[in-house]
């Protein structure tokens, strides 16, 4: 009796021994790409260590690489990561697979609502399926393809007046994709304080989603449509319109003409890499990078410039990216990271947000009278946000993705077959995948 | 410590395990040797195999393991055979593997010839020679990357002063008629030297007093060659070429790291492709069927090519 006695208390005081840390503080893990602003998470975090008392740890992985290696970590229901800032073309996939808690009922609860955050970035980032009050992530970074171009060379006397008795207008950011391409022309094989610079670094890589990342920017402002708007999957005529044929033309007429020789495989680094070593004037990227841009010793501060992406004839757009932030449901740390999530969503920490180099989706923070001048890019990144349009979010985006890249890369890149077959190719490719899915 | 080494392990085994020992048969004995691996064998390499040939027929993939699984018969494999992409990686492979086979045995052998006369360094050159296959795959792809660089390759730089060229008016990783051609410069610079070791050792393996009776009766240089080195070199030959004709059908990380398989589909090899359809488009069914065409074809092409070679040691 004596021995049962001690024995319940030795389980007893093991029991809370466990448990008692465990509530209090946990060890999480974010995980999430490796670029400049999972730094700049790095350090707001540090603020969440120190009001719940968690240890935060990050497990970041090259752009390249991050969605095989997240979405293996998912599908093989991992638990590497507690926290997951995941590409808003997972969510599908996420949501029906399960690898995402659903955040409802802790928003409800919380009083977070979605009303706060840039409606693009519910859409995009949260929400599964699309248009629907289910959400899956909070809207963690908003991020759009914009453009850099060097404010230094624009701005040069010799060079507006030649540009102008050429083109007949001033040397200034490109309202329309045309003239984009005037301008890149204009630049390519120019020789600059010695040193011959191209047009324009653009997305050209074939390996994961760069060169669709790139292209659709084209794609959507030439009349490109994912699908009828009236009839779900109905793709003949839509993805492979005259517009849409036009758009892919004009891509790669823009990668012939005006870009850098041996960037047949550039994505966001390689980009990066070509503006800030001067060989280019003008720079396709997400807007994540501006930050770094301004603060660079070569190329910031006056020397550069922002613009959204162009219109074309067909319209005003441009391409999506950024991440919510979502609980992985394989987590054993659940709590913990719905707190993270909580704390996230304050409007004072997504202001800090914004000043750390990260781009807040709280309307607070963007709509704040003094945001549109905080920095040289964010009057960019507010007009850029407004006329966002984002990839399939389907569960089989991986399928959807990889044919797209394909068939644009052979065309764009290895100058195989014509834009039409291009486009009427990738219409029988995804057909397949739907078809698959049951979806058609 | 007396005794022979047999006498010390009997008196070293517990009497009890001895005598349960005493009871059986050689044949028991050794079953229980090699039962452990056998055992390894079955679990890693046939269970997967059989696994993957029962996944072949299915519609299953490991991205979205809650949907029900289907037996599609022979759907996968009939959509492989007659999907014009994946014969396209097949001729990109097969241009990939001819040429670098073609390369490292002419190189390889020549090398080997030249290192096999004795000369002042030869040591130094034979280490020099070799360090290339020394490295990782990834790193020797990533820095070709840069050698082939239009606008600062050293590459570039070569061929444009042997030919007068503009540097940066070709990009070996970016043409579609020059790509192929990379990643068999690549893969031929860093194993030719493997050829090489193996056709020296070939070398080295024939006695010198053959060579001496061919002196005696008065057979020319080029005739010994002929006659002599090239047959007793051949099987090791072949076998150099067994295990870079396997290693490169599987080609994946080096051509990854210098092309991605582009421009477009240019230097898609069959693995590359694999890989996105099973790991990327989580087609897990679908993948398994390309894998099982892919080592049927293996291993049938390695099967003739191994009678051919005993064929050739026999004579």
């Amino acid at each position: 009796m004596k021995s049962t006695k001690i024995l319940a208390v030795a389980t007893l005081a093991a029991a809370c021994g466990f448990a008692a840390p465990s509530a209090k503080a946990d060890d999480l893990t974010l995980c999430w790409a490796a670029w400049d602003p999972a730094n700049a998470l790095v350090e707001l975090s540090k603020d969440f260590e120190a009001k719940s008392g968690h240890k935060m740890s990050f497990e970041f992985v090259p752009w390249p690489n991050f969605a095989d290696r997240m979405l293996n970590e998912l599908n093989s229901g991992g638990q590497l990561c507690d926290l997951m800032i995941g590409d808003s073309q997972w969510i599908g996939g996420a949501a029906e697979n399960g690898h995402y808690i659903k955040l409802n009922d802790f928003f409800d609860k919380e009083g977070i609502t979605m009303d706060d955050f840039i409606p693009a970035t519910v859409t995009g980032y949260s929400e599964w399926p699309k248009n629907t009050p289910n959400y899956w992530a909070l809207p963690a970074f908003g991020d759009v393809v914009g453009w850099t171009y060097r404010k230094d060379w624009f701005s040069r006397p010799e060079l507006r007046a030649e540009y102008k008795e050429k083109y007949g207008r001033e040397l200034e950011p490109p309202k329309t994709l045309a003239e984009l391409k005037d301008i890149a022309e204009f630049f390519q094989g120019r020789e600059i304080d010695g040193t011959t610079v191209y047009g324009a670094a653009i997305y050209t890589e074939r390996g994961s989603e760069g060169i669709t990342m790139g292209v659709t920017n084209a794609l959507y402002n030439y009349g490109f449509e994912y699908e009828n708007p009236n009839k779900p999957y109905d793709l003949e005529g839509f993805v492979n319109s005259a517009g849409a044929v036009e758009g892919l033309e004009f891509y790669k007429a823009l990668y012939d003409c005006c870009t850098p020789p041996g960037s047949s495989d550039w994505y966001m680094s390689e980009d990066i890499d070509a503006y800030k070593s001067g060989q280019v004037a003008l720079q396709m990227n997400f807007a994540f990078i501006w930050p770094g841009v301004n603060a660079d010793a070569n190329v910031g501060g006056d020397k550069s410039g922002y613009f959204p992406n162009p219109a074309g004839p067909g319209g005003h757009f441009a391409q999506l990216g950024g991440q919510g932030i979502s609980v992985v449901s394989y987590s054993d740390s659940q709590d913990a990271a719905l707190e993270y999530i909580k704390w996230f969503a304050q409007p004072e920490i997504q202001a800090k947000w914004w000043e750390l180099g990260g781009y807040s989706a709280l309307r607070a923070v963007v709509e704040d009278p003094g945001f549109a001048s905080s920095q040289p890019y964010a009057q960019t990144f507010l007009d850029s946000m407004a006329i966002v349009k984002d990839f399939w979010a389907e569960p089989a985006y991986a399928d959807l993705l990889l044919a797209m890249q394909k068939r644009v890369h052979d065309y764009v890149i290895a100058g195989q077959g014509t834009a039409k077959e291009a486009l009427d190719g990738l219409v029988q490719d995804w057909t397949e995948t739907f078809e698959d899915e049951g979806k058609m | 410590m007396s005794g022979t080494v047999m006498e010390r392990a009997a008196n070293a085994t517990p009497p009890k395990l001895a005598r349960q020992i005493k009871g059986l048969s050689d044949k028991t004995i050794a079953w229980i040797f090699v039962a452990p691996t056998i055992f390894l064998l079955l679990a890693v390499n046939i269970f997967p195999l059989i696994w993957t040939i029962r996944l072949s027929f299915t519609n299953f993939r490991v991205n979205r393991a809650n949907l029900e699984t289907k037996f599609v018969g022979l759907r996968n494999y009939e959509r492989i055979l007659t999907d014009s992409d994946i014969w396209l990686t097949m001729q990109a492979t097969a241009h990939f593997l001819f040429w670098t086979l073609f390369f490292q045995v002419l190189i390889g052998f020549a090398l080997a010839w030249l290192i096999n006369r004795k000369f002042k360094g030869n040591d130094l050159w034979t280490t020099i020679i070799v360090l290339p296959m020394m490295l990782s795959p990834a790193v020797v792809g990533n820095f070709w990357t840069f050698l082939y660089q239009p606008q600062i390759g050293l590459f570039n730089y070569a061929i444009a002063f042997l030919t007068g060229a503009d540097p940066s008016s070709f990009s070996m990783i970016g043409e579609v008629s020059l790509a192929p051609w990379s990643i068999v410069i690549v893969d031929t610079w860093m194993w030719t030297p493997f050829v090489m070791l193996i056709c020296l050792a070939g070398l080295r393996s024939i006695p010198d007093s053959i060579y001496e009776a061919a002196e005696c009766d008065r057979a020319s240089k080029w005739r010994q060659f002929w006659t002599i080195t090239v047959p007793m070199v051949l099987p090791f030959l072949m076998l150099a070429v067994l295990f870079r004709g396997i290693e490169n059908f599987k080609m994946f990380d080096l051509v990854v790291q210098l092309t991605g398989g582009g421009p477009g589909s240019t230097t898609e090899l069959t693995s590359i492709n694999l890989k996105r359809e099973a790991f990327e488009k989580w087609r897990t069914g679908y993948a398994s069927a390309y894998a099982i065409i892919l080592f049927v074809t293996v291993f049938g092409l390695a099967s003739i090519y191994v009678k051919a070679l005993n064929k050739v040691k026999e004579r």
